[in-house]
């Protein structure tokens, strides 16, 4: 039986579970007028019944769909042809898997016979085991909903259980936002511990030395890599960082100040969401514009100076990102400007000041905190930027203050070690996820400052 | 005295003298909406002026006109002549920032900076450039402090901030931040709303002995306040002004009926 199909049957027996609790608490009511009151609207007794009916029969369907392939795979191994099965786990696998192919009818023929013989075994054990869990889903369902259906009593607090099942069943939705991060956590540190044990830490982060290139061949020249990240979070930091810091604090401050302060209504009501427009631009897009449109300027500039220049520089990427994150530092300021009351800004004028000295000295320091926090979530952002480094800043581990030169960063180093043909137990690979965990610890601890500071100063005016 | 004034000011002793603020025919819009409708009045240098009047009649309207701080409301328009000692302060060669150093406000609400004690006084004094060094700046800080009655209370902890006072302490360290920039105005719009009793008393007897220094304008709820505070007092209902006159008159013997039942609190 399809799970969908299945599902839809679960969910028939909620509904009719729905209508029929709601029309036995009806009568209840309706039975002893003025005598009985039911605690809860009849509506509430329905989803009583109803999520008492469909709930434990999902939970159960959602297990059941996990554990079933090993309980086919086990029924299967005790059929007679099972015997004849290597011994070797490889070619054991290998076998199992084509006959659970053939089985499916996703493939015609197995390229081991063995396989072939094994498949009517699967598909019984499928098929059989694909009955029991209906039946058995089907069984939770009219069970589950007998037991709430027989517990309706007019005194039954079915509004405050369905209360406690629906915070239940949010609960389970965050979690699942937040089991997935850790998992993603656990899955870096595992390879990271991987890495970890074939080049040391200390090397790692403070080497100076990048050029991840092992052989392929224990032969080959330069068979040993060198994986000294210092090169990589300079330039990161050169980057996102600097680089890009210098072109969007200006701009997004400035821009925030003249859209809380000067600007007219109607001009902010206009201009805000096209400022906003600049984060929504798929990073892509700035990555090519970064590439070929800013990157041979920047380069034709650096000669003109008499810099060593190259194709690919920090500067045409810093930049084009700088612009990308303006959004990020002018949102951030703009809510934490508007966040100071307007009696501040009175004081200052009515003492004299003018708007720019009441900016200056007043309005800005009381949003300070705010506009902190938005910068380091701008950088948070900045440094955890790809596309537009992997088009624009280059591949080159220089360790280098030339903004005109070629440099590279984490994000770019990630995309260049897990892209093409990969073995995933190098120490090449691995060094991805080391520098991703690397990523994810300073983005982590720069988010956490960040809140940690905004929060604080909305608590200072509320 | 060249100017037509009306008889109830006229009144005063004090009325021989130029008076320090003269508004004619004073209307203020808010959008489509009027909230001040044709006042004119005459402001003393030397005296206390009260406004009273129901809630929304527009006292802090008119009051807010007379150092232009309506400017920063964009939806605000305002009609008719204000002279500041015979000079129009909505005429081109006001500059309006001189203006706010010249005519001074403390809010209903006190809203130091969140700065030290010492920088909120400061403030002003720094913007416009009023002292040479440090130790005038110590000095201007120093005196307006202790003209605010504040400094005794506070002559150790310049540094703290100044949102960590009192309220009444807020409000005072207000007042002698206006002080701090030698106005010759001070607008007050019900400063003691905000404040217990005790701290309402210390403003009042502030407020008395600034009088004579500064021209001072108090908007107040509070009418044994405007009583006891006051030399001269307006009554405003709906954006007019009703009845202007010396404070013990309006009080004991109103002319026109209106400002009889709002004393008499029969509404408002
Ligand atoms: N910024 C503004 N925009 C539009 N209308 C306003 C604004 N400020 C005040 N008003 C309106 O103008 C009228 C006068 O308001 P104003 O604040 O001057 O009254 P008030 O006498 O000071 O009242 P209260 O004693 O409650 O402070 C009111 O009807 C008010 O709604
Ligand atoms: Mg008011």
């Amino acid at each position: 039986m399809s799970p969908l199909l299945l599902f839809l049957l679960v969910a028939g027996v909620g509904a009719v579970g729905w209508l029929a609790a709601r029309a036995r608490a009806a009568t209840f009511a309706a039975a002893g007028p003025g005598k009985v009151r039911l605690h809860s609207v009849p509506t509430y007794h329905g989803w009583y019944v109803a999520l008492w009916a469909v709930l434990p029969a999902l939970i159960f369907l959602v297990a059941w769909q996990v554990a079933e392939p090993a309980l086919v795979a086990g029924a299967a191994l005790h059929s007679p042809a099972a015997a004849e099965l290597p011994a070797d786990a490889m070619n054991r696998a290998a076998v199992l898997q084509e006959a659970r192919d053939i089985a499916a009818g996703h493939i015609q023929g197995g390229f081991n016979p063995l396989s072939t013989r094994l498949a009517p075994a699967f598909a019984s054990a499928a098929q059989r085991y694909s009955i029991m869990g209906a039946v058995l889903a089907l069984l939770l369902a009219f069970a589950g909903g007998a037991y709430a259906f027989v517990r309706i009593r007019p005194e039954l607090r079915a509004r405050t259980r369905v209360e406690r099942l629906v915070m239940l069943l949010l609960l389970v939705a965050s979690l699942i936002a937040i089991l997935t991060t850790a998992g993603i956590v656990f899955s870096l540190l595992a390879e990271s511990v991987r890495f970890f044990a074939r080049v040391s830490p200390i090397e790692f982060l403070t080497g100076l030395q990048w050029s991840p290139q092992t052989a392929m061949r224990a032969d080959q020249a330069g068979s040993s890599g060198a994986f000294g990240a210092i090169p990589l979070f300079w330039g990161t930091i050169f980057i996102g960082a600097i680089i890009a810091m210098i072109v969007a604090i200006p701009l997004g401050l400035m821009s925030a100040i003249y859209l809380t302060q000067y600007a007219h209504p109607t001009a902010r009501k206009w201009l805000k969401p096209a400022l906003e427009v600049l984060a929504g631009v798929p990073t892509v897009v700035y990555g090519y514009f970064a590439a070929l449109t800013v990157a041979p300027m920047v380069r034709q500039w650096g000669e003109a100076m008499g810099i060593a220049s190259s194709s690919e520089s920090a500067l045409a990427a810093g930049g084009v990102m700088g612009i990308m994150i303006i959004p990020f530092v002018s949102s951030m300021a703009d809510d934490s400007l508007a966040a100071v009351p307007q009696s501040m800004r009175d004081g200052s004028l009515a003492l004299g000041a003018t708007t720019s000295e009441t900016i200056a000295k007043v309005l800005v320091p009381a949003a300070l905190p705010g506009i902190v926090g938005g910068i380091l979530l701008a950088v948070s952002r900045a440094i955890g930027e790809t596309m537009i480094v992997v088009m624009a800043a280059g591949l080159a581990a220089n360790l280098t203050a030339n903004p005109f030169a070629s440099v590279t960063t984490v994000t770019a180093q990630i995309v260049q070690l897990l892209t093409g043909d990969q073995e995933f137990d190098s120490a090449k690979t691995l060094a991805a996820f080391a520098l991703g965990l690397v990523l994810f610890v300073i983005t982590l601890l720069l988010n956490i400052v960040a809140l940690r500071v905004v929060k604080k100063y909305r608590e200072a005016y509320e | 005295m060249t100017m037509m004034a009306n008889d109830m000011s006229m009144s005063t002793a004090e009325a021989s003298a130029e008076p320090k603020l003269r508004a004619a025919g004073v209307s203020v819009w808010y959008g489509p909406k009027k909230a001040i409708d044709d006042v004119s009045i005459e402001v003393d240098r030397e005296n206390v002026t009260a406004f009273i009047g129901p809630s929304g009649c527009g006292k802090s309207t008119f009051l807010r006109t007379l150092n232009r701080m309506n400017d920063t409301i964009a939806s605000a328009r305002v009609e008719g002549l204000i002279e500041l000692d015979g000079e129009d302060i909505y005429g081109k060669d006001m500059d309006v920032v001189q203006l706010r150093a010249r005519v001074g406000m403390v809010f209903q609400k006190p809203n130091p900076f969140p700065k030290s004690i010492f920088e909120n006084v400061a403030y002003g004094p720094r913007i416009h450039g009023l002292a040479a060094g440090r130790d005038e700046l110590d000095e201007i800080v120093e005196r307006s402090l202790k003209r605010a009655g504040l400094w005794e209370e506070v002559k150790d902890r310049l540094p703290e901030s100044g949102t960590a006072l009192s309220g009444g302490q807020q409000q005072r360290l207000c007042i002698a931040r206006a002080i701090a920039v030698d106005p010759e105005v001070i607008l007050m719009d019900e400063p003691c709303s905000a404040l217990d009793p005790i701290a309402t008393a210390k403003i009042e007897e502030l407020i008395h002995e600034l009088r004579g220094r500064y021209a001072i304008v108090i908007v107040t709820h509070n009418m044994q306040q405007a009583a006891r505070i006051s030399q001269r007092t307006a009554f405003f209902h709906l954006g007019e002004l009703v009845e202007y006159g010396e404070t013990s008159e309006i009080f004991t013997n109103p002319k026109v009926e209106r400002t009889k039942d709002y004393i008499t609190g029969r509404y408002g």
